[in-house]
């Protein structure tokens, strides 16, 4: 496959695993964050990390849209299925997300509720025009990335002026969170660098960033999604360590710039505002770190339409996604990991999404436990 | 029945090229035996079927009987490389063939929904047909009932297949062994792309075809070699990983595979790529998977090449000891991962 075989190409791998071998003090311990759950996929599934040094540890962070997603955002969406019997249209790796009260999205829709699973937000606002007697309500989460085609959308909305089509939207921002993680004490999470994010780059640009190495004197290399990137990324920060640099560099070039995608950032721009605070799973309450409708779009917000409000819910006693979400644990030292937590039947939102930090230690490299006991 | 009554009415004749399936049809009343008479009879013909009766009456058969059965559910019902007709022969056939039975007769019951296109349902019934005919099997017994429009999806069909196995074959799940081969009979992910590619209208992907096929007379090829077979299966549903962690369970040890060996189509790859699934997981409707001795494994390799439907096989992986049964493999990158069961769905309502 073209453009893509290129950046898994084994000899290629071999040689980047020798010069971040070369770069590694042997005296040094490196610990990196990775972000995006893209990365801890890709790292995951590649198998990455047999090909670091022992003393290179990588970090899976909170990047996983699904998985930073509080349960009672998650209450909000099958209450609009369910109750106000609208058509929820939402990224089917919602769809398994435990929320409270033993319910999810599956279970809704095993009870009647109309949830259907769409690929993209133009899904929806089809479907809304095809059942203009049915209201049609998008799910819209994610990080940056999946941000401004939810506003596109709802500018479409607007110009067909569909009275049937609304938006419950959870659109998160990335720098206000990776600054929660920086906040801790370093007993917590010590870290020596951040892998940046691929996607939402190619939308915000390098320059939001910025402040994580003059605030917080931490490297950043933001790296593109596939396992060459990664390792790429993980040489540069040896390097930057090495030099006792601590700089945002840029290894994804064929997609990301400085300032980003600008007619992108202007329609979110133009459709949402900041909100106050919002309450993100593992990672608390952080001010202005997520996204909600204008005034002047509110006739398409769900939460407006329906008169909704958001009830905080604690996660499950037992279950550590806020602390591995932050960085703090490994999915390994969470005592419900792969014995009642699994894919199959997930206690936290970890263990769904395939970007979850425990899903894809789970699927992908679980025998690694039984080798070398933590 | 009482077509042969003295009063010979008239009788119109089904209008297959614009009729529609209709509550009638399933009711047991005329209606339904004018559509078994006018359309399946035509093209499953055959002396046991052709009796009329309500089971049909075989004759005994030397050897043990196995016995399979698969429901196909396939959404679009006509893809690139055939259709839910053909599928639903090649699927019993295949769960008969990989047991290293051979497969002699099958039977068929139809859910059809309201509304179906009779001209449709005569090409799906043409294709199984076309199917059991090549296969060598027997479509001799079968059932009919509709559904309100809207509680079906086309044509749902269930096959159920009768098959004896050689004497001295003994080919099941449980009886692989560390060190044994694991091999592929060809390029994985064709089926499940192609259903795909049509679902999401992937214009770059409309090359993949499906690789339906009844796989018996591979199977037979590899059993006349004399290879030492421990275990054969078809990677259908859940593709080839769920097929091998089923097989680790069964047999309790674990397996090695090498990503670079496994053969995928550059268009599936490309196809997976897009929606972001794993060709691993999609599911195959004319692939074998074997696991031999070692000493037999280049044999096998030769053996299933020489055959058109194996041409491209490759072996793929070892079987090792493991009593946590993992199934992993060896990256193209170079780095380790297992090669978990599918957990939820990858690719819903295609096989």
């Amino acid at each position: 496959m073209k453009y893509v075989d290129e950046f898994r190409d084994a000899t290629l791998a071999q040689n980047l695993a020798r010069a971040i071998a070369a770069e590694v003090k042997p005296d040094c311990e490196y610990h990196f964050m990775e972000f995006c759950g893209g990365h801890t996929h890709a790292i995951s599934r590649y198998g990455v990390t047999d090909l670091l040094p022992p003393n290179v540890h990588l970090i899976h962070g909170p990047g996983c849209p699904v998985c930073v997603l509080p349960v009672g955002r998650l209450d909000m969406a099958i209450k609009l299925a369910l109750a106000h019997e609208v058509t929820l249209c939402t990224y089917a790796d919602t769809l398994r997300v435990p929320a409270s009260g033993g319910m999810s999205l599956m279970k809704a829709r095993a009870r009647g509720a109309d949830i259907r699973m769409v690929y993209s937000a133009a899904d929806a606002l089809s479907l809304a025009q095809q059942q203009p007697e049915k209201q049609v309500v998008f799910f819209a989460i994610g990080f940056e990335t999946t941000t401004p085609p939810t506003a596109v959308v709802i500018r479409q909305a607007a110009a067909l002026g569909l009275p049937n089509f609304s938006v419950l939207c959870c659109h998160v921002l990335t720098p206000p969170a990776m600054r929660r993680i920086l906040e801790a004490p370093p007993d917590a999470l010590a870290l020596d660098g951040l892998i940046g994010p691929a996607h939402v780059s190619t939308i915000i640009g390098s320059r939001p960033y910025e402040f994580i190495a003059e605030a917080y004197r931490k490297p950043v290399v933001i790296a593109g999604f596939e396992p060459l990137d990664v390792m790429q990324a993980i040489l540069m920060l040896v390097r930057q360590c090495r030099e006792g640099r601590a700089e945002v560099e840029n290894e994804f070039t064929r997609a990301v710039t400085r300032e980003g995608n600008r007619k992108a950032q202007h329609l979110m721009d133009e459709v949402f505002e900041l909100r106050d605070e919002f309450e993100w799973r593992g990672l608390g309450t952080i001010p202005h770190s997520a996204l909600k409708i204008r005034a002047r779009y509110e006739q398409f917000d769900a939460e407006r339409r329906f008169t909704l409000a958001f009830q905080p819910v604690a996660d499950h006693r037992s279950c550590d996604c806020g602390a591995i979400l932050r960085g703090v644990k490994h999915p390994r030292e969470c005592v419900l990991f792969a014995n009642v937590c699994t894919p199959e039947s997930p206690m936290g939102a970890c263990m769904v999404s395939s970007e979850g930090a425990c899903a894809a230690h789970y699927t992908y490299g679980r025998f690694r436990d039984m080798e070398k006991p933590a | 029945m009482n077509a042969s009554t003295k009063s010979r009415r008239y009788v119109r004749p089904l209008d297959i090229a614009h009729g529609q399936v209709d509550l009638s049809h399933g009711s047991g009343g005329r209606a339904m035996a004018q559509l078994i008479g006018e359309l399946f009879l035509p093209e499953f013909d055959n002396p046991f079927l052709r009796e009329g009766n309500d089971g049909a009456r075989l004759p005994a058969v030397p050897g043990r009987m196995v016995m399979a059965s698969d429901a196909h559910v396939v959404s679009p019902l006509f893809f690139p490389g055939g259709d839910i007709g053909c599928l639903a022969v090649h699927g019993t056939v295949n769960d008969l063939a990989v047991m290293g039975a051979q497969p002699h007769w099958l039977s068929a019951s139809f859910i059809l929904e309201e509304g179906l296109p009779l001209a449709q349902l005569q090409q799906i019934a043409r294709s199984m047909g076309r199917a059991a005919r090549e296969a060598g099997v027997a479509i001799v017994t079968g059932d009919t009932k509709v559904v309100e429009r809207g509680k079906g999806d086309g044509v749902f069909i269930a096959t159920t297949g009768v098959g004896f196995l050689p004497e001295g074959v003994e080919i099941t799940g449980d009886r692989a062994r560390p060190g044994d081969r694991i091999l592929v009979s060809g390029p994985l992910g064709d089926h499940g792309m192609a259903i795909m590619a049509q679902r999401e209208s992937l214009g770059f992907a409309s090359e993949i075809q499906s690789d339906t096929a009844a796989l018996h007379g591979l199977v037979a090829t590899l059993l006349q070699s004399g290879v030492d077979i421990r275990v054969l299966r078809d990677p259908t549903r859940g593709g080839l990983a769920t097929t091998l962690n089923e097989i680790a369970g069964q047999s309790g040890v674990g397996m090695m595979l090498q990503e670079s060996a496994i053969p995928v189509r550059p268009a599936v790859a490309g196809a997976c790529e897009f929606l972001g699934l794993d060709p691993l997981y999609v599911a195959n409707e004319g692939k074998l998977v074997a696991i031999v001795a070692p000493e037999d494994a280049d044999r096998a390799l030769a053996v299933l090449r020489a055959h058109p439907l194996g041409c491209e096989a490759a072996i793929i992986g070892l079987v090792q000891a493991d009593p946590h049964q993992f199934v992993q493999m060896t990256t193209r990158l170079g780095g380790r991962r297992i090669v978990d069961w599918l957990s939820g769905e990858q690719l819903p309502r295609i096989c």
